[in-house]
């Protein structure tokens, strides 16, 4: 499984949705999740990869780690997996 | 109704082992927060805290007390001595059943709990010393105050996160003017500066790696602190037939739960609280001239806080000062409410409003008086102080100078 599938599988999980439901352009917002459930995403991610994830629940906007889209968190996840090989 | 009225107060925190200490840091607005010292801090990615320092356990309890007295027990017996020492009361065998002791902690002996299983879990050990219990208990604490002072009175331990401490001195304010007891010893402790304690803050990613700058549109995050705060509370008739000294009186509480998040904060709640109390005190907005705030430092926190004061306080809340001292002693989880109330007897019998330290820039959710960096002269006659726990359940209480 590619980490883009990885990341979707994640993410629907927390959402209560099927994969194939999760738009890459969607936020996490439409997508239902709320901050604690950003927070439980980003360590499910951390888990999954084995990587660390800088994220502030204080400052979403201003973290390292983009969350504004399904796609920029796959982006972000694979700029730290390759980051990290 | 029966008038309550603080009689003694005791502290030990990062900003000082006694109450003139404290207050002394508060006043200049010095800053208790630092890297923390522990074991493993490799591992850990939030290396700040407010430790207390050169506290040397051994030079207060000798060896079988220490036995039975996690970190959490030993700052609260010394927290009480200094409020029992300053009120200058006995207990007398004929006093002792209407004398009582509610303490507030999140997490009671967390030091006992990281030590055993790490040498049950990590070094594989299959036994542990046999007053693991008794010293991890969460009412340990109240109990061993109990027996230092003869207590025999109704005694308890409440754990309601950030409000525990609240709870605490609010229900012991309350079993006073019910004339349940005559004399409480009422506060609050949290110990969790554990390397466990610590790594399940960090999980939570709320926690800031710089500073605790509350209401500051930079802000990162909290910063969690230890230690404790114990007061006397007694009725105005039996401190003035003894004698006295008076710090203030309590004349109003109240409690409300959100129903609604587990750890975001709500206005709603939070203001209802605020209103309770100011009701239950029989006091206006306008009668109060300072709040000690929650104001952890998170943006969840600060911003909902601040919508609650304006939303209860109307338009006075553009005039009442409102400072978070947490951004000096870092948030005692449980004890934080106690260790807050001596800044607030500070307003009162002082005249000194401690500061929010590490203010930087204005943030326009957050447009109140939060008297930044430095302390300031002003004459206020009733405070309240804030508590907003994780969980949903907010304790204010309303004080007033005598």
């Amino acid at each position: 499984m590619s980490v883009k599938d990885k990341v979707i599988q994640i993410i629907a999980e927390q959402a209560l949705l099927d994969a194939a439901d999760v738009r890459l352009s969607a936020t996490l917002e439409d997508l239902g999740i709320d901050s604690l459930g950003v927070v439980e995403s980003i360590f499910a991610i951390e888990e999954e990869f084995d990587i660390e994830v800088p994220f502030n629940a204080n400052a979403p906007a201003e973290s390292e780690f983009d969350i504004s889209s399904v796609s920029a968190i796959i982006s972000a996840v694979e700029a730290l997996v390759a980051e990290q090989t | 109704m029966i008038r309550v009225v603080i009689t003694g107060a005791g502290t030990i925190n990062a900003l000082g082992h006694t109450v003139p200490e404290t207050l002394h840091a508060m006043r200049e607005g010095q800053l208790g927060i630092g890297p923390l010292q522990m074991r493993d801090l490799d591992r850990l990615s939030v290396k700040i805290g407010a430790q207390i320092k050169n506290f040397d356990p051994e030079s207060h309890f000798d060896r079988q007390k220490l036995a039975l007295y996690d970190r959490v027990t030993q700052l609260t017996l010394l927290a009480s001595r200094e409020a029992m020492v300053q009120s200058g009361l006995e207990i007398t065998e004929e006093q002792s059943e209407t004398t009582g002791v509610v303490l507030g902690t999140a997490a009671g002996g967390m030091t006992t709990w990281d030590d055993n299983f790490r040498s049950v879990y990590e070094e594989g050990k299959n036994r542990v010393h046999p007053f693991v219990v008794p010293k991890l208990m969460t009412n340990a604490a109240a109990s061993h105050v109990s027996i230092v002072y003869n207590i025999k009175g109704p005694s308890l331990t409440v754990s309601t996160a950030c409000a525990s401490s609240n709870h605490a001195i609010g229900l012991a304010f309350q079993m006073v003017r019910s004339g349940m007891a005559r004399v409480m010893l009422a506060g609050g402790a949290d110990a969790m500066l554990t390397f466990g304690g610590i790594k399940a803050w960090e999980g939570l990613r709320v926690m800031s790696k710089t500073a605790c700058r509350p209401f500051s549109a930079n802000r990162t995050g909290m910063v969690q602190g230890e230690g404790a705060g114990v007061f006397v509370l007694e009725t105005y008739e039996g401190a003035k037939a003894r004698g006295a000294e008076i710090f203030a009186e309590i004349v109003g509480f109240a409690m409300t739960s959100d129903a609604s998040g587990i750890v975001m904060p709500n206005q709603q709640g939070a203001a209802r609280a605020i209103r309770g109390a100011l009701a239950d005190a029989c006091l206006s907005p306008q009668d109060i001239g300072y709040i000690n705030a929650h104001g952890t430092g998170t943006a969840a926190n600060d911003k909902t806080e601040c919508a609650a004061v304006a939303e209860a306080f109307g338009a006075h809340a553009d005039r009442v000062m409102i400072s978070s001292t947490k951004s000096m002693h870092g948030h005692l989880i449980g004890g934080t409410g106690a260790v807050e109330l001596l800044a607030c007897l500070m307003a009162l019998r002082e005249g000194v409003i401690a500061p929010t330290i590490g203010y930087e820039h204005p943030d326009p959710n957050c447009a109140l008086d939060v008297v930044p960096n430095v302390a300031r002269q002003a004459k206020v006659t009733a405070i309240m102080s804030n508590a907003f726990a994780f969980g949903g359940l907010n304790a204010v209480l309303a004080l007033r100078a005598v």
